[in-house]
């Protein structure tokens, strides 16, 4: 509605030549309503992304933002020496570890189920299952950290009531971690809904055929339904990878900054915010930055490459 | 009818054997799914459970009541006596403690008020208190009140509501340009655009935030705002993945009769392409209401300007003594969401599908 105006003084600014070609003025006009993007890629992604590199190689801090100096290397050389962001590197490398199988596996048990021809009310079931993935994260971590309470929570109380003696999930070096990994169940929505719907589209005649030659739901299952949804993994495993290197506010809210129990939840984004936010080491802070860069763009071109042998594309691309 | 029915002494027994083994298997399947959505949904009960209760009943041991459940009071004489369970002639009955004492406790009958007081013989402390649930509403009122929820509320819609028709109008423009215009590179630029969606976003937030701050925009809701008049990849996606779906015939019948670009995308495409617009607007509502890590750096210090989000974390990490607050507020705080999401649910599967399979 506020384009319209907008439009017409730029009409005015840009005035066609009578001899354009429709082509070329097809043209224009397209690159016109692509310019909201084009002016937003250049002044809030790429632009920022070279200053960040620039950023570290120097001492920029917001507070003295004239005194900037390049000093090389050092951040760099600092990073690598730095045992708090070492150590947050491998909280994250071992969560990421740790949480991959389950983000990429569970919702596929889960579409599995959903797609099962001898459940009912399916969509009553799709809509539950996916509704967890609404609740805003500052709710759902408050809401899981009642949940996990090793006295009082009721996941325990269920845990004990089967004659088991389980842990106390939040204060626990050792099983803070699993406890973000079952959090983290509350954001499968997404990828259910989506490998669910990959599913219904695989063609029935495959497993008509399967079922000529002797298959059974269980061959089937590993050898038509994993191979046509592959793509879905795929997509899958790269977005849950690349969020997995950026995890932050779960551990930061659920130990308020901190990364208790002995920094066993300190990640490293954590480290990131406080260096660069908190104590205004901004050069420094730009060096995590761009080095989960790197590791984000290592991760998916290893990714990609692999991706040729087990992801199956119907049609061929 | 009855006469051309198969003869049911031949038919019978494997059909209804096929009919049961059916039956057997939904009733397997379904249950197996509900009690994994039991405990999938029960971090839910948790929270109902614990918003609801008493300060004094929230002691943290693990034998606690698992509802909000209190001991019953009984008046009596303007009195409030205890019910205790006490056993009398080998049943158990309800009684209202008037008098404790070690060795012997005076009783009223909650039944009949008036009549004797029973004596037992027995030490008080031995008895169990009868304990009925007593569910504390105004946990609610008073967590309503101790975070300003309005106050959380007009700053969260404000933020919500103007980024989104910044994401709208933006987003629209964009996706119309990749799915009708013939640009130069197009198929590289929407790569590009994909690409954005894994970019991780530390790696742009340092320089970003230098900026807003040495334009002197942090402190306001500008640097939540203004970026989304400038478009989002998943966002195009999706709007153009939908425009690609419209029929060409009609924008050239369009411009035929002498309409512009401007007249086709706002006469033929977008009274088209409803569903995917409310689809991308309550994607950005809600992706903005959850926002949290935006306020915590743009925000810092400004409560009066803060969204929900930062709101209810600071709200709880100073009343995290109070797990009944922090419960209520967490509830608070997901209700607009999660009454959009049902109401409008879908709209928002088939907005993650196009956006997730078509790829």
């Amino acid at each position: 509605m506020t384009t319209v105006p907008s439009s017409l003084s730029l009409n005015t600014t840009t005035m066609l030549p009578r001899k354009l070609s429709t082509l070329q003025r097809q043209r224009r006009w397209g690159w016109f309503f692509l310019s909201p993007w084009l002016i937003g890629f250049f002044v809030f992604t790429f632009v920022p992304i070279v200053v960040s590199l620039f950023f570290s190689f120097t001492n920029f801090t917001l507070s003295k933002p004239d005194q900037i100096q390049i000093i090389g290397f050092a951040n760099w050389q600092k990073l690598f020496a730095d045992p708090l962001a070492m150590n947050a590197l491998g909280v994250t490398i071992g969560f990421a570890l740790l949480s991959l199988p389950v983000a990429v596996g569970v919702p596929i048990l889960v579409a599995a189920l959903l797609n099962s021809k001898f459940l009912i009310a399916k969509p009553v079931f799709r809509l539950l299952f996916y509704l967890p993935y609404m609740v805003p994260a500052i709710s759902g971590i408050f809401v899981w950290q009642a949940f996990l309470n090793g006295q009082t929570g009721w996941l325990n109380r269920l845990l004990r009531s089967f004659g088991l003696n389980p842990p106390n999930w939040l204060q626990d070096a050792t099983w803070i971690g699993p406890a973000m990994v079952l959090m983290s169940l509350w954001g499968i929505g997404n990828a259910v809904l989506i490998t669910l719907a990959t599913m219904q589209g695989v063609p029935q005649e495959l497993y008509d055929a399967s079922k000529v030659d002797g298959a059974n739901a269980t061959t089937a299952f590993f050898k038509i339904t994993l191979p046509m949804i592959s793509p879905v993994i795929f997509y899958n495993l790269i977005l849950n990878t690349i969020g997995l290197l950026q995890f932050f506010i779960v551990p930061y809210v659920l130990t308020e900054g901190t990364g208790r129990p002995n920094g066993a939840a300190y990640f490293f984004n954590m480290h990131l915010y406080k260096t660069a936010f908190l104590f205004q080491d901004m050069g420094y802070g730009a060096t995590m930055a761009w080095f989960i860069f790197l590791m984000a763009l290592g991760l998916t071109i290893i990714l990609f490459s692999t991706s040729r042998r087990w992801v199956y594309y119907a049609g061929g691309e | 009818m009855a006469t051309y029915a198969p003869s049911r002494a031949v038919n019978t027994s494997p059909y209804y054997a096929v009919q049961l083994r059916k039956f057997a298997a939904i009733a397997m399947v379904t249950l197996f799914t509900i009690g994994i959505l039991f405990v999938f949904l029960l971090p839910f009960g948790n929270m109902m459970s614990i918003s609801l209760r008493d300060q004094d009943s929230l002691a943290g041991n693990q034998d606690s009541p698992l509802l909000p459940m209190k001991p019953t009071l009984f008046e009596y004489q303007g009195q409030n006596l205890e019910l205790l369970e006490v056993p009398i002639d080998g049943e158990v009955r309800q009684l209202a403690a008037l008098t404790k004492r070690r060795t012997s406790v005076v009783f009223i009958d909650p039944e009949n008020p008036d009549g004797e007081p029973i004596v037992w013989e027995g030490n008080w402390r031995g008895l169990k208190p009868v304990f009925s649930f007593q569910p504390r509403w105004e946990n609610y009122a008073d967590a309503w009140r101790m975070i300003d929820f309005p106050r959380l509320f007009r700053n969260t819609l404000a933020i919500a509501v103007i980024g989104m028709i910044g994401t709208l109008l933006s987003c629209i423009s964009v996706a119309y340009a990749f799915a009708r215009f013939p640009i130069p590179g197009k198929n590289w630029l929407f790569i590009i655009l994909i690409g954005t969606i894994i970019l991780p976003s530390q790696v742009t937030l340092i320089p970003t935030y230098a900026f807003f701050a040495s334009i002197g925009w942090t402190g306001t809701w500008l640097p939540l705002i203004v970026p989304h008049f400038f478009a989002n990849a998943y966002n195009v996606f999706l709007l153009r993945q939908f425009f690609m779906t419209l029929p060409r015939e009609l924008d050239e019948a369009a411009m035929i009769d002498g309409a512009g670009p401007f007249r086709i995308l706002i006469n033929v495409i977008i009274p088209q392409s409803w569903a995917a617009i409310i689809t991308v607007g309550l994607f950005h509502f809600v992706w903005s209401w959850n926002d949290y890590f935006g306020p915590l750096i743009y925000l810092l210090g400004q409560p009066e300007l803060q969204p929900i989000s930062v709101g209810v974390q600071i709200f709880n990490f100073r009343y995290g003594p109070r797990p009944e607050l922090v419960q209520a507020t967490s509830l608070m705080a997901m209700l607009l969401p999660l009454i959009l999401f049902i109401l409008a649910q879908r709209f928002f599967m088939r907005g993650v599908v196009i956006t997730g399979v078509e790829k």
